[in-house]
């Protein structure tokens, strides 16, 4: 089978669904609760057991950074919208 | 491994961590939907149509293996044996998907091929091909229902659910997004898995971390309620099972790091897969190599918490000082015990749902190397023949849906003899060495025969079969680890030595048929594809091979 000959007509269907952008979308709404989770939903108790830490405003904070990340990167360096032999290796 | 233990492991999910699961799989779900618009033939269905990055497909690679046995079994090996535990890491992985990167995927990706088997095919014959895609597939579908049987017990401890609804809940959300969107949608869940996981286990690393007192705090207590041997990698000897030092280093450096991990990762069509779907040869070089650098740190964020959980949680802490069932866990227990003891609700839910993830991946792996192997190498090589391609893909949808259905009847069969689960898996890794010996032979030698091929194959499987039956019967003692790394040596070098005696009596192929898939035989320039012109340095896959082989050794050094 010649595998990946016939499609190098074909438009590049990625252009339309970026990952990253999917990944971003998931983890600032994973971001957004649980860090209103931290700032309002987090006994003490909770904290005592973490060690003095509150586990939810951390890691909402930091989903919410790394989710920033994901979409500044898929900002800066799109999916080439391919229909030809542009095959950009350098990125997406 | 061993099912996971009783209610004392319940965890309070509330209302939002139930919001945050459900989320994660209308997303998961999501993706299966948005996958199926790319499917309009069967390579996509199966191959991804050859289009995706190399950070996607390298990511994938080693979510696919991140899954139950991973997570829940590394953390053990790490409450049980402490620092040794990062060889699987370190030694029995790295090495081999660096190898893969570097010198055999030139020729799975640039043959064409669709799938492992099919290189085994064109390599040597159709006996040779038959064995492997079968085995293959038959393993597959039968670790899909153990995954998925392992899967119903972690939604059943944590969440209460019965284990036969979580069975059923499980394997309709994998049928539903890889019926739609085939291994495109595999793979992105995977990345999404990916990071999801690393979200849910590293802060709570961090603070399991801070409430044992950092590292330092961490060293002291285990050496104090353990043993040194545990804080540093080497020897572990307690891992390998052998008491001599010297022994030890050998069996993890032989057994571990070379016979039973380039078995694993070199010739696994589940791991290869997800090369084989990227978009150039040198994404499909890099798939591997870009896999081992979160694969070198993945174990900071399971076995390190597996050692805190043993020193932090009590009941752990007894369990290990006196191995006995009255603590009333085991060190499967080990991160859910942790999670437990620490996590507030919120972050709960994303806990819970990046185990669910991983579980769920694993299993998904399995389906979509299956539906790959059954429909290319069997279906149409074999029974049906010369038909047109939408309806291989009709094959591949229908044949998803076959599967998951076998794969929970295996998990109820599972269910009732968790026995049988440990035998079927250790068996089918000693699948993987001769099949090992087997290409590394086939791929530099060209002289070696297609008999050779198939006779080298079965030969070495049934070394390794007979050694795990005398382990198992007690006709020899192996301790530990012993009887995997023997079983797995023994199918190596019985598959080689069978080969050659083979190869000097039959007939070899003729050189021009091998060209593409014989090293000696292969003109370097036909590895280079055009689409990877004006590449940076950072994308060129032996450069990086190379700087990850230089941390990974500097991590053997620091961690010693």
């Amino acid at each position: 089978m010649n595998a990946s000959d016939h499609r190098s007509g074909r438009k590049s269907w990625a252009s339309a669904f970026d990952i990253r952008l999917v990944i971003a979308a998931l983890l600032a709404v994973f971001g957004v609760i649980i860090l209103l989770m931290g700032l309002f939903g987090t006994s003490q108790a909770d904290i005592d057991r973490a060690g003095g830490t509150n586990l939810n405003t951390w890691t909402g904070a930091g989903l919410l950074v790394a989710a920033a990340v994901f979409a500044v990167w898929a900002r800066l360096r799109p999916v080439p919208v391919a229909d030809d032999d542009a095959n950009h290796d350098d990125v997406v | 491994m061993t099912v996971l233990a009783d209610a004392s492991l319940r965890l309070d999910a509330g209302f939002t961590d139930y919001a945050l699961i459900a989320i994660y799989f209308i997303f998961v779900l999501g993706i299966g939907l948005m996958a199926r618009y790319s499917v309009s033939d069967s390579l996509d269905f199966f191959l991804s149509g050859r289009s995706l990055p190399a950070w996607v497909t390298g990511l994938a690679f080693i979510s696919a293996n991140l899954g139950a046995i991973e997570i829940v079994g590394m953390s053990a090996n790490g409450a049980q044996y402490g620092m040794p535990t990062m060889h699987y890491f370190w030694v029995g992985a790295v090495p081999a998907m660096l190898f893969l990167g570097v010198v055999m995927m030139p020729f799975y990706y640039g043959s064409k091929v669709r799938s492992v088997p099919e290189f085994m095919l064109k390599r040597f014959s159709a006996p040779a091909h038959l064995v492997n895609a079968i085995t293959f597939a038959v393993a597959q579908v039968l670790i899909a229902g153990i995954n998925l049987y392992l899967l119903a017990t972690l939604i059943n401890v944590l969440l209460g659910w019965p284990i036969p609804i979580s069975v059923v809940a499980a394997a309709v959300v994998v049928l539903c997004y890889i019926t739609l969107g085939g291994l495109s949608a595999a793979i992105y869940n995977e990345v999404l898995q990916f990071f999801v996981i690393v979200a849910a286990l590293f802060p709570l690393t961090v603070v399991a971390l801070q409430r044992v007192g950092g590292w330092d705090g961490l060293v002291s207590r285990v050496e104090q309620e353990a043993s040194p041997a545990q804080t540093g990698a080497w020897p572990g000897t307690e891992l390998a099972g052998f008491d001599s030092s010297v022994l030890s280093v050998i069996g993890i450096v032989f057994g571990l790091g070379f016979v039973l991990s380039f078995g694993y990762w070199t010739t696994n069509f589940v791991e290869v897969q997800r090369a084989m779907a990227s978009k150039s040869m040198s994404a499909a070089r890099r798939t591997p190599i870009i896999g081992a650098f979160p694969k070198m740190f993945i174990p900071f964020l399971v076995v390190i918490p597996g050692m805190i959980a043993a020193v932090l949680v009590p009941e752990l802490a007894e369990y290990k000082r006196t191995e006995s069932a009255e603590a009333g866990v085991d060190y499967n227990d080990a991160l859910l015990l942790l999670i437990r003891d620490l996590v507030p609700n919120g972050m709960l839910g994303l806990a819970i749902s990046g185990l669910l993830a991983s579980f769920m991946a694993g299993m998904a792996a399995n389906v979509s190397s299956f539906n790959t192997v059954f429909s290319y190498d069997i279906w149409q090589r074999y029974i049906v023949k010369d038909r047109q391609d939408s309806y291989y893909l009709l094959v591949g949808r229908v044949v998803t849906v076959v599967a998951t259905v076998i794969a929970v009847g295996t998990a109820f069969i599972a269910a009732s003899y968790a026995n049988l689960m440990d035998y079927l898996q250790q068996l089918f890794s000693f699948f993987n060495a001769p099949l090992f010996a087997t290409f590394i032979l086939g791929m530099f030698w060209k002289r070696m025969t297609p008999t050779a091929g198939w006779v080298g194959l079965v030969s070495g499987t049934l070394a390794a079969v007979t050694v795990f039956v005398m382990s198992e019967t007690g006709v020899v003692e192996l301790p530990g680890q012993g009887t995997a790394f023997v079983a797995a040596g023994a199918a190596f070098a019985v598959d080689i030595v069978v080969s050659v005696a083979v190869t000097t009596v039959t007939a070899p192929k003729p050189a021009r048929e091998l060209v593409g898939l014989v090293y000696g035989l292969t003109p370097r320039d036909s590895f280079h594809d055009p689409r990877d012109e004006g590449q940076s340095w950072y994308q060129r896959p032996g450069l990086m091979a190379g700087i990850t082989l230089v941390l990974v050794i500097a991590l053997n050094i620091i961690f010693a």
